[in-house]
């Protein structure tokens, strides 16, 4: 079989990627830059300024980095400790973080639901108690609650598969060399971790910056993400042309932080597969 | 030194963050068990609930749906995405990394964009929305997780010893079967896998892309999430977490066992 | 060896998990020594290091440093510095922050840093160097930094792990003049490790050779080669014949039912012996001139001789020599008596065990 022969194999994976991925995005781009007449417009695009959906983009930029940085700051001392314990090392340990990432998102979401739910799991055990209700269902707090847990283990793997990669003696010889233990992880540790860093990150922030589900279900319609806006011009609306370029505009700062992010990821070393 | 980690407070906060991880989980679990339709009062154990469910004609078509687009869709994006990554390796550098960055953008895109720019696509040509818009969407989004986990075992050694089969009197069809499959095959399973887990965990894209009145799991899930969540869902919850745990803890073992020897 | 020791070990005990590694070790270095300790992997060669280092804590026993204990001292806290095995340069720092690392933490000032950075390139040949990345540079030149990074912070002691292992056999001659230079020039000890030894005995002042977690043989290169006191320290140096022996009286051995000439006295009478004769120290004659006839089966050109073995007497006798004798060809070898080494047989089960071959 010559390389040439070899190649068509690929014929139909790069026929349906064309027409899965190409066709799609001009599909949207088209959409958004027009009219429901089909006429040109930029209006779709504008629209972002409107005060709703700026607060709806800023909102969920907000979230965002919260719930992103709330999970860097739990999973990298979660990783540190499995790599240290070695408990890492029999693998069952890994296993247990990493599982709930394989249970159905949707039932894990409402598993918070049924907790934080007015009549729900956590109020009537306070007011069992005696104690007043605790409002967090249908707060920003619920949604970042409902994202922290609904990503975690995405931060967890990358970390800590960066981190059992890096060499022991290069952290012994960073002792050796008479760092204490806070300089070794500020300065040799930390900054070997930044590829598994930069895709926990993207990992958490992307669906984070653009999820629905998330702030619908933990946030009872109070809680408008950008990505609520977007959905409810798919459905409830209708308006495909200002969900489109409502979406164009979301697009942007999801390249924009991927960009900055692989920078971070140069050689790769993070890649979650 | 490195022990200053292997403290009782760090494996404290391990176990915190375990008991944050599985707690909602296993209130499901338990609240499935629960004989009242309450979410906070322990009325006494029963099964009704698991009853109810597999009497739910919605709920079996949800499960049917969930598993027959997750099992077909992961063939197909299997086999294109097999044949694609073989192909791809023989083609130019220059070409490979072309095409593996088209194949990158479903990986890397948001969800909601993939669902509401294939919903798109499906109106312009006409195709009214179905199970059948599903799978192809299905489909669509696991064929680069498919091509990313066969590539790197193709890379290493199939083309040399593929030549070195055929220097060995090999045809070329036995050469493939007989030396390159059994090297790649694990990326192919693998592959094969992820596609699976990836379309029975799959909402947004689904929310999307379906017809009226086609459901899976997740759908079904979120339109009850919306009216009032029903206990019969904690009872399919707690059926999804056991299976999850029975497979993935089977073949962890397994790869473990492969990894000892 | 006359000077004062800088390191002690101790009755050191070791273990990891079932397998005891070190048994009742004990170990001096003196001041400015170049000492090897040479084994085959496993021998505990490199857990001693760890344990110089502070990497790996003994189970019991002590490490004493200039007269003090040390045993619970980590490393950052020791005035001694490693050259790890596979260089353990910092992979996101460039040649001058790994160089600068050290110096950086113990808070010298940056005229000293940057000086310090001059004087420590300029030692390993690599001046200039200063802003190239880690990944640039070739293994030798990533072992001369690992050396550079080391040697700036001026320890007493440096620890070198196989620092020679993943270079290329000429790359490796030229590093190992520089160790020797280095150790010269710097008055550094260096405990060095290797399972290779021809670096043992080209660079060291002192050798001690290890099997299983002994001793087996401390003393110059010389002594190790020319008087090996075991069948382990002979095979393990050089290629050997190690043959089955007795002493038939002092200074005169029985092997393959001849009786040899040699030098060894105190033995006994009619003892079993092991006999050492180096493959270079064997004569071949004409056939009937030598003390055993036999014949060439197997021949190969080496470079600089040629390496035959020759079977006569019913041994198989390695041997070197400038000139060619063609396979198949009758000779008969010879060996003066200064030449053959003689050593007890181990005696207990337990010196048996030391003699295994790991």
């Amino acid at each position: 079989m010559t390389l040439k022969k070899q190649s068509l194999w690929s014929a139909p994976f790069i026929i349906w990627i064309l027409i899965g991925t190409i066709v799609p995005l001009l599909a949207i781009c088209y959409y958004g830059f027009t009219t429901r007449d089909g006429n040109w417009t930029f209006n779709n695009i504008i629209a972002i300024g409107k005060a709703e959906h700026a607060r709806a983009l800023w909102l969920a930029i907000a979230l965002a980095i919260s719930s992103t940085f709330l999970c860097f700051v739990l999973a990298y001392p979660i990783a540190l400790i499995l790599k240290a314990s070695k408990l890492g090392e029999k693998g069952f340990i890994v296993f247990l973080f990493i599982l709930p990432m394989w249970m159905n998102f949707l039932l894990r979401t409402m598993a918070w639901q049924v907790i934080l739910e007015k009549g729900g799991l956590i109020n009537s055990m306070i007011a069992g108690a005696g104690l007043p209700d605790l409002e967090i269902i249908n707060t920003p707090w619920a949604v970042i609650l409902g994202m922290v847990y609904d990503f975690l283990p995405f931060m967890i793997l990358p970390i800590y598969n960066t981190l059992i990669k890096i060499d022991n003696q290069i952290i012994e010889a960073a002792y050796d060399l008479g760092a204490s233990w806070f300089t070794v992880n500020l300065k040799v540790i930390l900054p070997l971790c930044i590829p598994g860093i930069a895709s926990g990150v993207t990992m958490v922030f992307v669906p984070s910056l653009t999820t629905f589900v998330i702030s619908n279900m933990l946030g009872g319609g109070k809680i408008n993400l950008i990505g609520n806006i977007i959905e409810q011009e798919f459905t409830t609306s209708a308006n495909w042309n200002l969900g489109s370029g409502l979406s164009l505009v979301m697009m942007v700062f999801i390249v924009v932080s991927m960009m900055f992010l692989s920078k971070l990821d140069k050689n790769k070393e993070g890649n979650f597969i | 030194m490195i022990k200053d980690l292997k403290n009782p407070l760090s494996y404290i906060y391990l176990g915190i963050i375990v008991i944050f991880l599985y707690a909602p989980i296993f209130t499901l679990v338990v609240l499935s068990f629960n004989r009242s339709r309450s979410m906070a009062v322990w009325m006494g154990f029963s099964v009704d609930w698991y009853r109810r469910m597999i009497a739910d004609p919605m709920i079996l078509e949800a499960i049917w749906n969930t598993f027959s687009i997750a099992l077909v869709s992961a063939v197909i994006a299997t086999i294109i995405g097999t044949l694609g990554a073989i192909g791809v390796t023989a083609m130019r550098k220059s070409r490979q990394t072309v095409i593996l960055a088209f194949n990158n953008i479903p990986l890397l895109n948001a969800d909601i964009v993939i669902g509401i720019s294939l919903m798109l696509t499906y109106l312009i040509f006409g195709i009214s929305l179905s199970w059948g818009t599903v799978l192809l969407s299905h489909i669509t989004f696991s064929l680069p997780y498919v091509v990313l986990s066969v590539m790197p075992k193709l890379k290493q050694t199939a083309r040399m010893n593929y030549e070195a089969a055929l220097d060995l009197g090999a045809t070329p069809i036995n050469a493939f079967i007989k030396v390159v499959l059994p090297d790649v095959l694990p990326g192919i399973v693998s592959g094969f896998l992820l596609a699976f887990t990836m379309s029975v965990d799959d909402f947004v894209v689904t929310h999307f892309t379906r017809g009226a009145g086609i459901n899976t799991i997740s759908t079904l899930i979120y339109s009850q999430a919306k009216v009032g969540i029903k206990p019969t869902l904690f009872a399919l919850s707690t059926i999804i977490f056991a299976v999850v745990l029975v497979v993935l803890t089977v073949s962890n073992i397994i790869s473990n066992r492969k990894s000892v020897a | 060896m006359g000077n004062t020791p800088i390191i002690e070990l101790k009755n050191i005990y070791k273990s990891f998990g079932e397998t005891e590694v070190l048994t009742d070790f004990n170990l001096e270095v003196g001041e400015k020594e170049f000492i090897t300790l040479l084994g085959p992997s496993g021998c505990g060669k490199t857990t001693i290091l760890r344990i110089v280092g502070g990497f790996e804590k003994p189970d019991r026993g002590s490490v004493i440093f200039q007269g003090e204990d040390i045993t619970d001292v980590p490393p950052n806290k020791r005035e001694i510095n490693t050259v790890f095995q596979k260089y353990a340069l910092f992979p996101h720092m460039n040649v001058q922050d790994n160089i600068a690392f050290g110096l950086k933490i113990s808070g010298k000032t940056d005229q000293y840093i940057k000086d310090k950075i001059q004087y420590a390139l300029k030692l390993v040949n690599l001046d200039g160097y200063e802003t190239r990345s880690i990944q640039s540079l070739s293994g030798g030149q990533q072992q001369r930094i690992a050396m550079a990074r080391a040697i700036v912070n001026e320890p007493k002691v440096l620890l070198l792990d196989e620092p020679l292992g993943a270079l290329d056999l000429k790359l490796r001659q030229d590093m190992e003049y520089e160790l020797i230079r280095l150790n010269n020039e710097l008055g550094i000890t260096f405990i060095y490790v290797t399972h290779d030894q021809e670096e043992a005995l080209t660079m060291s002042d002192k050798v001690v050779v290890m099997n299983m977690g002994y001793i087996q043989q401390m003393g110059t290169p010389e002594e190790i080669y020319n008087e090996p006191e075991n069948a382990f320290v002979a095979d393990f140096i050089g290629d050997s014949n190690i043959i089955d022996g007795v002493m038939e009286e002092d200074r005169l051995v029985r092997i393959c039912g001849e009786k040899w000439p040699c030098v060894d006295e105190g033995f006994g009478s009619r003892k079993p012996v092991d006999v050492v004769i180096r493959p270079e120290d064997i004569i071949i004659r004409e056939p009937g001139k030598g003390k055993l006839d036999g014949e060439v089966i197997h021949n190969v050109f080496i470079g600089v001789h040629y390496e035959m073995e020759i079977l006569a007497g019913g041994f198989t006798w390695l041997a070197q020599n400038t000139t060619n004798f063609k396979v198949g060809s009758r000779v008969s070898i010879d060996v003066t008596p200064s030449n053959i080494q003689i050593m007890h047989k181990p005696q207990s089960i337990e010196e048996e065990a030391m003699e295994i071959d790991a």
